[in-house]
């Protein structure tokens, strides 16, 4: 019983599986006729119109201007949008520039972590192109051959070759990878991922293929901590952690579900509306990563970012040097031209929530540990 | 026990659970007739509603209603039976081996869920669904379409379902997963409902028909919410402390059906009652609390506000059970049991027909022979015995230790076709391809060609079973030590839990005091939860061994049934003073308690008893003898003593 493939291409959000698989192997399934076919879908739910979460929006904000910043772990009940906002942040990034063909989608202007084949052909300037910013899911039930690519069945059937298929890590380089239930996701996949996220190279070596290709992806994830904790590798993996809460007051309750219903009645005309609401932030996020390499830090901060995580206790220099990075990023996301304390209070909750555990006897949780923290460093 | 249990199906179990049965005051004909109406409700737009919980045993009724919806589905939108042990190979497809080979390229079969577009899955005993099961389920609901990453195919498909769980479950913590739950709309219960109520509510209000479902599918796009609509349903659900943002939406969309089937193109107030009723009240969580601002009150929030409160009153006991749903699911206080007669000591009941001098001399015979046996003969007997009973695992799900071929699937290696080795029909694929041109040689190049496999390429699949444990700490909350001992065995949960993700561990609490036994922590690994349950636990009161003994061995058994297996830590000082009844009297309850452990070594469930009373007593070490299980005596017991004597007697267990 054969399938017909019908591929959803989404707006700026997933990379184009069907064009890829297309110019790979021509004629082959029915890509190109689904493709064709493909009915118009429309874009996810607006970054701009999800009513409060601030900090979910902060953090993901700044890990779109920031990718070295690390990845956000959203945690929270059911039913608070975390699936929601990080679908929608896809909508939201802009283009970026690759090297034309590419698989991997090489940085035209960078010498290093490129793919064997564009560091070959790195005396001739390559032909860029602008494409949008992968935001690449893990879905449940995924096998590691499709993560970390494989041999490719079809034409080692069909030809006899022994080519390299890449998977979906290939696919995420110089983007996102979003695992939803990160809780749920398998041992074996959890120790890839935190292998290729560590070294930012996808090592294959199986099939009789070998073959080394670079992987440098923001990982965000969604979970609730209720169906079972994370392995603290995974958790440290993360940059940023943000707890989602339901709103407590009725009206912004009212104000959600009306959204959401208005956004389900009619898909199209709600994302018309908010057209230039996201066109705002959008431009936010550009103009915040052109500012980013100019922004000053200076000592003072840095001095304040040692005394913080000293005072909590942090595991490792990786919680100061994640604080100081997302401070950075929200400083060029306000438009400031140097970091001061009150960036550094925005984000030390997010940044060092999830490096705390220490004391397990200890009955208060993590968010309130940091805010007495904060208010005797500060002062405030 | 859990037989004796069910044999009185209509009256109260042991573990204290009310089902509903007793609890309708009409035979059940509001909620028969609730149900009815949910089935043409959920008809007129399934794929919106997400589907249906239906509680209740299965049975003609169950049959009945199922057998009505189809009816009102219609043939546009089919019904599919779904096994719940179902695994994610089957849901999400993979190659189509016949296919492949005979086209040479790799083809794919679609799984359940894409077979399924556009109709309705019907999950029985959905209570025994895989979280893994449920969590893909439950990603297809929110966005219309699969994902599929596997066995070498890559694709996004939209799909549009719907899900009827039929939930069976008997005991508290029997229960679909929670993240399928909370994307179905409508709850139903249909325990207790008797046929001739169910006959009646049909005669006073007439089921809908297909048609009228029909007319209600063309109408279903222009209706409109009432001006208040959104605002009732929000304060409803956040006046019974219902976190979830999609259940009030889901509760909007139900009364548009409703209004869809009436004919109107608005929504009224007799729709939000409907899809109060049906949709909010059966996951509150606590009581309706007043509403802040008590104004003048629209038509709508006073309908919805009296429906919950009906609905709320008029099932007392499920609206407590839903009360606590992811904390203490507590058995109440058991009902005094009609003689229990299972559980019954041997040795007492005997004695009780006023035979004074003669029982007196009976008793005297009796301890006599008992001391006369050597110690360790006990001992020997006892220790043989809970090995031995180990051993056998015919008939018993899941606890299949030896067994490999279940278990999670963990990699592929080279191997031969036999002792029901499975084949990995991928890798084997994928390592034959390479060969084709070899092996086809020249002749083949022209015409058919046929895939090539030898032995050598076969690729078989590795599992590894799981040896899951989950350690049930029963604790003595009674008298004056019971908080030092709480704070105790507190401290030793989390300190336990804290190392559990090596090892995929579960812990449990139960604690016992007054005339009861109450289970503070459902079987969790997280610790956040475990946190929030142990936030408040009170002490003080009788000693009631045998209850929390009997309460460990029902959860015990639930952990059996799932596939895991348990260990009993038992921080007692072992002077029962309440009997399994609920009567005082030292020796009946010390009889009791003693009768409750033979049972527990019987049933092999390995046990470790903590013994905190401030010199190690006689009673303690008796009691832990007919556990069959280890004595340790820790007379400061320390949560982190503990933990280490639990973390032990843990690693002998495997």
């Amino acid at each position: 019983m054969h399938l017909t493939n019908i591929k959803l291409v989404a707006d700026g959000g997933t990379s184009a599986p069907a064009a890829l698989r297309a110019a790979r192997t021509p004629g082959s399934h029915d890509a190109n006729l689904a493709a064709s076919q493909a009915p118009a879908v429309p874009g996810p739910f607006p970054f701009s119109a999800i009513v409060g979460q601030d900090e979910m929006k902060l953090a993901l904000l700044a890990a779109s201007v920031d990718p070295s910043i690390g990845g956000v772990l959203v945690i929270g009940d059911r039913g608070t949008g975390k699936s929601t906002g990080v679908r929608a942040l896809a909508a939201l990034l802009p283009r970026m520039r690759v090297v034309a063909g590419c698989p991997y989608r090489c940085a035209p202007d960078k010498v290093a972590g490129l793919c064997p084949a564009c560091q070959g052909g790195a005396a001739r300037a390559p032909r860029s192109a602008l494409l949008p910013v992968p935001v690449v899911d893990l879905p449940l039930g995924a096998t590691e051959d499709r993560v970390a690519g494989a041999l490719d069945l079809e034409r080692a059937l069909a030809e006899g070759v022994k080519a390299f298929e890449p998977g979906l890590l290939a696919r995420a380089n110089r983007g996102f990878l979003y695992i939803d239930e990160v809780n749920l996701l398998e041992d074996h996949l959890v120790d890839l991922l935190l292998d290729v996220a560590a070294s930012g190279e996808n090592i294959v070596e199986r099939d009789g293929i070998s073959v080394r290709h670079p992987a440098r992806f923001v990982l965000v994830g969604s979970g609730n901590p209720e169906e079972g904790e994370l392995r603290p590798q995974l958790l440290d993996r993360f940059g940023l952690a943000v707890e989602v809460r339901t709103p407590t007051d009725i009206a912004a309750r009212v104000a959600v579900v009306r959204r959401r219903d208005d956004y389900d009645r009619d898909p199209a005309a709600f994302c018309a509306r908010w057209e230039s609401q996201e066109a705002a932030v959008r431009k936010q996020i550009e103009t915040a990563r052109r500012r980013l390499p100019a922004v000053v830090t200076p000592d003072a901060v840095l001095e304040q970012a040692a005394g913080l995580c000293l005072k909590l206790g942090t595991d490792g220099l990786r919680g100061e040097l994640t604080l100081v990075r997302a401070a950075r990023a929200v400083a060029s996301l306000d438009g400031d031209k140097r970091v001061t304390d009150r960036h550094l209070q925005r984000v030390a909750a997010i940044a060092l929530r999830h490096r705390l555990r220490r004391d397990p006897l200890d009955e208060t949780g993590s968010t309130p540990r940091i805010a007495r923290a904060l208010a005797e460093t500060f002062g405030a | 026990m859990a037989a004796a249990g069910s044999e009185r199906a209509g009256t109260v179990p042991q573990d204290g659970v009310r089902r509903g049965g007793a609890a309708h005051a009409d035979g059940g004909a509001l909620a028969w007739s609730d149900a009815v109406a949910a089935a043409a409700i959920f008809a007129v737009d399934p794929h919106a509603l997400g589907g249906i919980r239906l509680r209740g045993a299965a049975g003609a009724l169950r049959d009945a209603w199922m057998a009505h919806l189809r009816e009102l589905l219609g043939p546009a939108v089919p019904l599919r039976r779904v096994p719940a042990s179902v695994d994610e190979a089957r849901l999400l497809g993979g190659i189509d081996l016949a296919a492949t080979l005979r086209s040479g390229r790799p083809v794919a079969e679609a799984g359940l869920l894409a077979q399924a577009d556009g109709g309705v899955l019907l999950l029985p005993m959905a209570e025994r669904l895989r979280p893994v099961a449920a969590a893909l389920m439950a990603s297809v609901l929110d966005d219309g379409a699969l994902r599929v990453e596997r066995d070498g195919f890559g694709r996004v498909t939209p799909v549009r379902l719907a899900v009827i769980a039929c939930d069976e479950g008997i005991a508290p913590d029997e229960a679909p997963p929670a993240l399928l739950l909370d994307r179905l709309a409508l709850c139903l219960d249909l325990d207790g409902v008797h046929d001739r109520a169910a006959a009646l509510a049909e005669v006073l209000a007439p089921p809908a028909t297909a048609a009228q479902v029909q007319a209600a599918r063309a109408r279903r796009a222009g209706v409109a919410a009432a001006p208040a609509l959104h605002e009732a349903l929000c304060g409803a659900c956040a006046a019974l402390g219902i976190a979830s943002l999609r259940v009030p939406l889901l509760a909007l969309r139900v009364a548009r059906a409703a209004a869809a089937l009436d004919g109107a193109t608005e929504t009224g107030p007799e729709h939000a009652a409907l899809a109060a009723r049906l949709v909010i009240a059966p996951r509150a969580r606590h009581g309706p609390v007043a509403p802040p601002d008590d104004g003048p009150g629209d038509a709508v929030d006073d309908a919805v506000d009296d429906a919950v409160d009906n609905a709320a009153r008029a099932v007392p006991d499920d609206a407590s059970a839903e009360a606590l749903p992811e904390g203490s699911r507590s058995a109440a206080a058991p009902e005094a049991a009609p003689g229990p007669a299972a559980e019954a000591p041997d040795a007492p009941d005997a004695q009780d027909d006023g035979r004074g001098a003669a029982n007196a001399l009976a008793e005297v015979v009796l301890d006599a022979a008992r001391a006369a046996l050597p110690a360790d003969l006990l001992g020997q007997l006892s220790g043989g015995a809970a090995r031995r009973s180990t051993g056998t695992t015919a008939g018993r799900t899941g606890v299949q230790q030896r067994a490999t071929r279940r278990g999670r699937p963990v990699g592929v290696r080279r191997g031969e076709l036999r002792d029901g080795a499975r084949l990995h029909v991928l890798e084997t694929l994928r390592s034959a391809a390479p060969w084709q041109g070899l092996r086809n040689g020249t002749a083949a190049l022209a015409g058919r060609r046929r895939l090539q496999v030898r032995r050598e390429d076969f690729r078989i699949v590795r599992f590894r079973q799981r040896t899951q444990t989950t350690v049930i700490f029963v604790v003595d909350a009674s008298g004056s030590a019971a908080l030092h001992r709480l704070a105790e065995a507190k401290g030793a949960v989390e300190l336990f839990l804290a190392d559990c993700y090596v090892r995929r561990d579960q812990v449990a609490l139960i604690a016992f005091r007054g005339c009861a036994a109450e289970v503070l922590l459902p079987p969790t690994r997280s610790l956040a939860r475990a946190r929030r349950c142990l936030a408040a636990v009170p002490g003080g009161g009788g000693t009631p061994i045998a209850a929390g003994l009997r309460a460990a061995a029902v959860l015990a058994d639930g952990v059996r049934r799932r596939g895991d297996i348990p260990l009993l830590v038992l921080l007692t000082d072992g002077k029962a003073n309440v009997a399994l009844d609920g009567s005082g009297g030292r020796q009946q309850a010390g009889a009791d308690a003693l009768a409750m452990a033979r049972v527990l070594r019987a049933g092999a469930i390995r046990a470790l008893l903590v013994d905190c009373s401030p010199r190690p007593q006689a009673d303690a070490q008796l009691l832990a003898q007919q556990l069959g299980g280890r004595y340790l005596a820790l007379p400061q017991a320390d949560a982190a003593r503990v933990a280490g004597a639990v973390r032990t007697a843990r690693s002998e267990l495997v």
